[in-house]
């Protein structure tokens, strides 16, 4: 177990608002660290819509979800803040001085005076498709990630999908599966179109099969998995398989958040509309996440609580400090922050 | 105005009026009709918003660009007519539209 990491601030999310937490934050001299549960910063914007244009940020006439992410990530650059990626957080707890420790998934732990939920939808996770009495199957047949290539070592492997998880795993576990079918409801793809190139290869030569149509139904006993059920515009028929991995992307899930004590409403984080605090002192919601009246889901009105949140988190981090409020434009203390004076 | 018809899975129909220029989904959401989730919001960004276009009017609605296609990869049993419909503008050609809303959203 790695040793226990410690920071000022713990922001739970790298979505917009979390990465502009950062910036407020760090104008008050706080340090932050960001878990988060994708392996890049940008939450939905990176996951959803990094090409799809934004048209109300301010001063912003259109701006893409992904160049959002990285002007967020170069304005929070003389800040230093650290993040991991890939993490979901399980637990938080309150220590006896008043803090909080908060563990990972993989068993990390950190400790903050301040958290801040800035989870937005909630953690995204692989979406299960809508198979009938799959769940019987979760783990011991289905899987929708490969930790280890070794696991799928000769078995008949069933991979569904036309995005670029789907092909890249076609490709890379083809090797070592005994057969393997490549399940797509049409002929076109998402994926790259050079692993597509690829997977065409290989079927032409014989070392996998690519069926068009939808998973309808699984066949096993006791979570045992033995076929898949084809469906397609001419009929059903049956394709062996001892494994299936469905690649239908993800989707966004509450999580543990429900779990650590904090009243919420609708799956939302009650806050107050001055500092942004949930009924638990020191633990923060900013963004899609919270609840309050007249609430907007909109990624302004998310780092307007950034800022407000900051100047809260401040008062309990450096209990005996004066807060002066300044401006960047004039404050030649907040532009060495900045590395610009 | 031009007249909607959503046809819930468990039969319900439910029959509004919509504004030339809005999506079919958005008319769905404003009028509470039940299995239309939209989770994204009308981005085209989820599949929580699929429907069967009803067989008198697959021609007059047609059929999914290339980015609702990839999106339809991710709905639960697409058939021939399934659209989403936030990706479908009211207009006058489609006064008396009728679709099916699926089973479930994925």
């Amino acid at each position: 177990m790695a040793e226990t990491a410690r920071t000022d601030v713990l922001i739970i999310g790298a979505g917009p608002v979390g990465l502009f937490a950062v910036f407020e934050l760090g104008l008050l001299d706080l340090k932050c660290h960001l878990l988060d549960i994708l392996d890049r910063p940008g939450g939905q914007c990176a996951e959803l819509y990094p090409e799809k244009p934004i048209y109300d940020i301010p001063a912003w006439p259109v701006i893409s979800g992904q160049e959002l992410v990285d002007r967020l990530m170069e304005q929070i650059r003389p800040f230093g803040a650290e993040f991991t990626f890939n993490r979901m957080v399980s637990g938080l707890e309150r220590l006896d001085d008043g803090s909080f420790r908060v563990t990972t998934d993989e068993d990390e732990h950190f400790e903050a005076k301040v958290v801040v939920i800035a989870a937005g939808g909630g953690s995204f996770q692989p979406k299960r498709p809508p198979i009938p009495g799959i769940e019987a199957f979760e783990g011991t047949g289905v899987h929708y990630s490969v930790r280890r290539m070794e696991d799928f070592r000769g078995e008949d492997l069933v991979i569904v999908g036309g995005g670029d998880s789907a092909l890249d795993w076609t490709l890379n576990l083809a090797p070592v599966a005994r057969s393997l079918t490549l399940i797509h409801r049409r002929p076109e793809f998402r994926a790259a179109p050079d692993s597509v190139k690829k997977m065409f290869a290989l079927r032409d030569a014989g070392k996998i099969d690519f069926a068009v149509g939808q998973v309808g139904a699984l066949r096993g006993e006791k979570g045992q998995l033995e076929a898949a059920i084809l469906k397609t515009p001419d009929g059903e028929r049956e394709i062996a398989s001892t494994r299936l991995l469905p690649f239908f992307g993800l989707t966004m899930k509450l999580g543990p958040i429900a779990d650590w004590g904090i009243n919420l409403h609708e799956n939302l984080i009650p806050v107050d509309t001055e500092k942004f605090e949930s009924s638990e002192p020191g633990i923060f919601a900013i963004g899609d996440i919270n609840h309050y009246p007249g609430k907007l889901k909109l990624i302004l009105s998310g780092f307007h609580e950034a800022a407000l949140t900051a100047q809260a988190a401040k008062r309990i981090v450096h209990p005996d400090e004066k807060v002066v409020f300044q401006y960047t434009t004039s404050s030649t203390k907040l532009q060495k922050k900045l590395g610009v004076a | 105005m031009t007249r909607l018809t959503f046809i819930a899975f468990d039969g319900t129909r439910f029959e509004v009026d919509a504004e030339n220029g809005s999506t079919v989904m958005e008319n769905a959401i404003r009028n509470g009709v039940p299995g239309i989730e939209a989770e994204c919001g009308g981005a085209c960004a989820c599949a929580t918003c699929h429907v069967y276009v009803d067989e008198e009017w697959t021609d007059a609605v047609g059929g999914p660009e290339v980015m609702e296609e990839d999106m339809l990869d991710f709905a639960y049993d697409v058939r021939p007519n399934s659209r989403l419909s936030c990706q479908i503008r009211v207009s006058d050609e489609l006064d008396g539209l009728v679709v099916q809303v699926p089973e479930r959203q994925a």
